[in-house]
């Protein structure tokens, strides 16, 4: 199938990944207080540091309120309806994918994600997480010879205990913000992820998020942390059902560059979005961020955000070291009703760090895209650069487009350029696309394709495609 | 006469067509057979580049009266991509820039569209590489442009070598120049024309819609139609061309007013 073909064939599909796995599960009942973290910690075996982190995440969360800043509108959540803790059973420890449940691995293989390490081409190795388990990581023994550590959270909590202990919460700590700190509390798992120093991993790293439950909220934590002149590319994926009520997706990701290392993040999410009427969807309220550490560090994100039904999240860059570097890359776009906030923090605080944005929001039907963004640049970080281009492009009239760039200089010898346009995608291009035989809907793709080049290019090839593919299914219906 | 030959490619009855709520073709009658180049002559506001687009089916021209049959076919009823997939081709006054997708990207995209709709399968990159630059000859363009984005950037005279590149490959049946000459110097007109007199053909028919005669000095035209206020006020062979070259074109008011009075 040619690439036109798959598009097409995409553009016709409403939401595909919004079937239901009927797998048993252990789930808490719904509801929070503090036996509800006792028992999540008891279930994941966990040592009592981490109980005692996670009860302190939980009081202090207790003192803040659900924030309402944001550019967004949306039903108050109420936290004591949300069940913290689904696992698929059987929940007894994996040798080897043979023993992982069928219904998961098929699962997994409909929404286009191989566990099985023989089919996989592609060097990808993937941690597939559905609702608050991983149930399986690909690879993990091939990598272990490097010494590479990826798999679920609740591993590495037993068996690399002190690396988690010395990085969690180092980069977001749990008095960070409202959702940060209710993480804290009820995280279930996620990936774990350490490169030794001076090894390039050798394989693009994947975590597959899947929502499968009702009434479920997913709460997972990623941690990676790449030692001295290491580099690592990592790869975040997520579906779910469709639902009619709103879940709620509350993750945390801290990465840590030590010196010389690179962590690039890419990111492509699709939530399940709701419905053209804004019923149900994915509350996706993240706290993503960097700590360029060491000297010469780079930390880069690549968001591709085409699902949710209201985004929220700031893949944010702490550049620490000297000379170190942050980059933030990203297509967020809004379709029927659905609502985006989002953007990045760059905090310079070494000397000759710099920065690189570049934002691209494509508003259509009546979603709203919002840019916020923060530059800051501190006292001490002399001779830092910052570049932000922010770029908007809405389909039809009832769609919104909002940039709110914030810039704090303290440093008189930064150079800091922030560029920004808007366009609307013009009926002049879609003509000239369809007087040369293409239709209206692969018109629109190619164009909001040709938009976000910038981004797309900064993806790993495989996810470029599925970024596109991705693009024109969430456009589908768009233009009249 | 009988209108109704076997190779009448193109037959426009009565068109009537408006912008925005005003009325500009107010009664266009014109037939074009397989292998005819056609010139659509007329001052500026006259309808020459409106009937353009309402022939290529831009949404905008709304059509008031008439009918256009095509190879048999009711055109006003076929959609602008289906029109363009029936083999009608508009090179456009002002070509429009796509930035971020490759001009080699789009051209095959088109081609590709083109070739599902007639049930053909679709060419692959490197056939397709191979009869662009055939093609690319044609009309002396650099192979460095089909890597740029579409449009983005280029100078007014290699858009216009663009759209008959692009013409060149998607091989239409019926192809409308809309004001191709306008804003090239004399050179860069030459290898225009040049490339669009090796592109006629038997099987092919072409429209050329200008407001100056010596674009038609290059490609000799079988008919000129003068249009003035929207409609074809009189049709000739070549040398009606060289008349208004010479009397310009406010003789048309005196002429009119003349077929008002016969009327």
């Amino acid at each position: 199938m040619t690439e036109a073909e798959e598009l097409r064939e995409f553009a016709d599909r409403e939401y595909e990944f919004g079937f239901v796995t009927d797998v048993e599960s252990d789930s808490l009942p719904p509801g929070l207080d503090e036996s509800t973290i006792h028992q999540i910690s008891k279930l994941k075996g966990e040592p009592d540091w981490l109980l005692e982190y996670r009860l302190k995440a939980f009081r202090h969360w207790l003192t803040m309120e659900d924030p309402s800043w944001s550019k967004v509108e949306r039903n108050s959540i109420d936290y004591q309806k949300i069940i913290y803790y689904s696992a698929p059973k059987p929940k007894k420890t994996l040798d080897s994918l043979d023993e992982v449940d069928p219904e998961l691995l098929e699962t997994f293989e409909k929404l286009g994600i191989s566990l099985d390490e023989q089919k996989r081409l592609s060097g990808v190795a993937v941690d597939a997480v559905f609702d608050s388990v991983s149930v399986a990581t690909t690879f993990s023994d091939k990598l272990a010879e490097l010494g590479i550590i990826f798999g679920s959270f609740s591993e590495a909590v037993k068996e690399h205990p002190d690396l988690v202990r010395k990085y969690l919460g180092s980069v977001v700590p749990y008095t960070d913000n409202f959702f940060a700190a209710l993480n804290a509390a009820v995280f279930s798992d996620g990936s774990f992820c350490y490169i030794p120093a001076g090894v390039r991993c050798p394989m693009e790293l994947s975590t597959y998020f899947r929502i499968n439950a009702a009434g479920t909220g997913q709460f997972e934590r990623t941690l990676i942390i790449a030692d001295d002149q290491s580099t690592v590319s990592y790869l975040e994926g997520c579906t779910a059902p469709m639902r009619d009520e709103n879940q709620l997706h509350a993750a945390v990701v801290e990465l840590v560059a030590l010196e010389g290392a690179t962590i690039k993040y890419s990111t492509v999410q699709n939530w399940y979005p709701g419905d053209a009427d804004g019923v149900g969807g994915i509350y996706n309220f993240v706290t993503k961020r960097g700590m360029c550490k060491g000297k010469r560090s780079k930390i880069s994100w690549t968001q591709v955000e085409t699902g949710s039904a209201v985004t929220w999240k700031y893949p944010s860059c702490v550049l620490l070291g000297d000379e170190s570097v942050g980059e933030f890359y990203s297509v967020a776009l809004t379709n029927n009703m659905q609502q985006a906030d989002t953007g990045t923090k760059m905090i310079h605080i070494g000397k000759s760090t710099s920065s690189t944005i570049i934002s691209k929001g494509i508003s259509a039907g009546r979603g709203q895209n919002t840019y916020r963004g923060l530059v800051d640049v501190k006292k001490g970080a002399t001779d830092a650069r910052n570049f932000s281009q922010c770029d908007s492009m809405l389909l039809g009239d009832r769609c919104g487009a909002h940039t709110f760039p914030y810039i704090e200089v303290r440093n008189p010898t930064a150079k800091v350029e922030h560029e920004a346009t808007t366009s609307k995608i013009g009926e002049d291009q879609i003509f000239y696309c369809n007087q040369r035989g293409i239709s209206t809907e692969d018109a629109v793709s190619m164009i909001v394709n040709g938009f976000c080049k910038e981004v797309f290019s900064e993806l790993p090839m495989e996810f470029a495609v599925e970024a596109q593919k991705l693009l024109a299914v969430s456009l589908e219906g768009s233009v009249g | 006469m009988s209108g109704k030959k076997e190779n009448s490619m193109l037959e426009i009855k009565g068109l009537c067509a408006s912008v925005e709520g005003t009325e500009i073709l107010r009664g266009i009658d014109l037939e074009v057979k397989a292998g005819e180049v056609h010139a659509i002559m007329g001052p500026n506001g006259s309808g020459k580049s409106t009937l353009a687009n309402v022939l290529a089916g831009r949404e905008e021209y709304l059509v008031d009266a008439g009918t256009v049959q095509y190879n048999g076919v009711d055109l006003l009823e076929l959609a602008a991509d289906e029109r363009a997939c029936e083999g009608i081709f508009l090179a456009f006054q002002y070509p429009v820039s796509i930035p971020g997708i490759s001009n080699a990207y789009f051209l095959r995209s088109a081609l590709n569209a083109i070739r599902r709709y007639r049930e053909e399968s679709e060419i692959d990159a490197v056939d397709f590489l191979e009869l662009v630059r055939s093609r690319m000859d044609l009309v002396g363009m650099d192979e460095k442009l089909l890597h740029r984005a579409v449009n983005d950037g280029f100078s007014g005279g290699e858009k216009k070598r663009n759209e008959i590149l692009q013409m060149a490959v998607l091989d239409p049946k019926l192809a409308i120049l809309d004001e191709t000459d306008s804003g090239l110097d004399i050179d860069a007109l030459r290898i225009v024309a040049e490339g669009v007199n090796k592109l006629r053909k038997q099987e092919r028919a072409i429209i050329v819609v200008t407001h100056y005669q010596r674009l038609l000095d290059y490609i000799v035209p079988d008919q000129v139609h003068v249009l003035s206020e929207g409609k074809i006020v009189r049709s000739g062979d070549k040398s009606l061309a060289l008349e208004l070259e010479k009397e310009g074109y406010s003789w048309l008011q005196a002429d009119d007013a003349k077929a008002g009075n016969n009327a």
